[in-house]
């Protein structure tokens, strides 16, 4: 039997870039520390644009430590609910007109969170990348690595334990 | 003693990070040091629920922990993270100002091992602990 005929390129893609922008824009947090996704299919990386207020040492003059932190948290939350709920986004049982109305899935919680500090962060743009080592449907085991000018020069990289939001129920599948 | 209390308290005072999260140096001794951060709209992470992100609690802890080290009479200077770990035990109440004290109880000449409790205003259930090890660097 022949496959049926692939949704258009704009369909998809819309589709995908709403969902993702209703995720990261909901979080007023993200929202305070300039933070965004770049996507490619289903790879995100989060993208930390630089800005005066992110400086922890004015001296030399470094990223602060907590907002590496933050980041690679941010990081490793938005990439981990992007797993969890491509494909309820993909089959359309997750809307999202409905997620950007305000109407968003949980997501998960840090458990515990440990982070490297391999260098200092400059100030200038920072990029990071998660990986879900192991998702199960209560726990979550994620790395996330993050970089500046050099991707196989990491100034940060952290593992991170998350306890996962329940299944999505009946009415957020409407 | 007191002067290094007051060097710290200057050095956190002008963090521009510390400033942006609206923090606020409470208390700060021989290795010891108390950070407060009021609640704020713009550092929620679960918008369901206006409990404040992980991320702003993990910034304080970092900040609180680099006082502690600033403050031990054993450091000569400044201090940079080399790993943080947090534990989160419960979601912080909405609203409620995070306080968290941390502890420098153990430097050498190169690395300072801190401990650190956050809670909100029922100091008896910590929202997160943390534990990590610093830098010691000289003036």
């Amino acid at each position: 039997m022949a496959r049926p005929r692939p949704e258009p390129m704009q369909v998809v893609k819309q589709r995908r870039d709403a969902a993702l922008g209703a995720l990261v824009g909901g979080v007023p947090y993200i929202r305070f520390l300039g933070i965004q996704f770049d996507r490619r299919g289903d790879e995100l990386t989060g993208v930390l644009n630089f800005d005066e207020k992110l400086i922890g040492n004015p001296f030399l003059p470094a990223i602060h430590g907590g907002v590496t932190a933050a980041f690679l948290e941010v990081t490793s939350i938005i990439t981990l609910s992007w797993t969890f709920l491509f494909p309820d986004i993909e089959s359309g049982a997750i809307d999202p007109e409905r997620m950007a109305a305000g109407d968003l899935p949980r997501p998960p919680k840090t458990i515990d969170f440990t982070v490297d500090y391999l260098r200092s962060g400059l100030p200038r743009d920072a990029y990071a990348r998660a990986t879900v080592s192991r998702s199960g449907r209560r726990y979550a085991s994620v790395h996330v690595a993050a970089w500046q000018d050099h991707h196989d020069k990491l100034f940060a990289q952290a593992t991170g334990h998350f306890l996962m939001p329940p299944p999505l129920d009946a009415d957020a599948r409407g | 003693m007191i002067d290094k209390a007051v060097l710290a308290r200057q050095f956190i005072e002008a963090i521009p990070h510390a400033k942006a999260l609206g923090m606020r140096l409470d208390e700060i001794g021989a290795g010891t040091a108390t950070i407060s951060m009021a609640y704020d709209e713009r550092f929620v992470g679960d918008p369901k629920t206006g409990v404040i992100h992980g991320g702003a609690v993990s910034a304080v802890m970092d900040t609180c922990c680099g006082a502690a080290v600033m403050s031990h009479p054993s450091a000569p200077g400044g201090t940079a993270t080399i790993d943080l770990r947090i534990d989160y035990m419960r979601a912080a109440v909405p609203g409620q100002t995070i306080t968290c004290t941390a502890t420098c109880y153990h430097i050498t000449r190169s690395v300072a091992f801190v401990r650190a409790t956050a809670t909100d205003e029922d100091a008896e259930r910590p929202v997160a602990t943390a534990s990590g090890a610093f830098t010691v660097e000289g003036k």
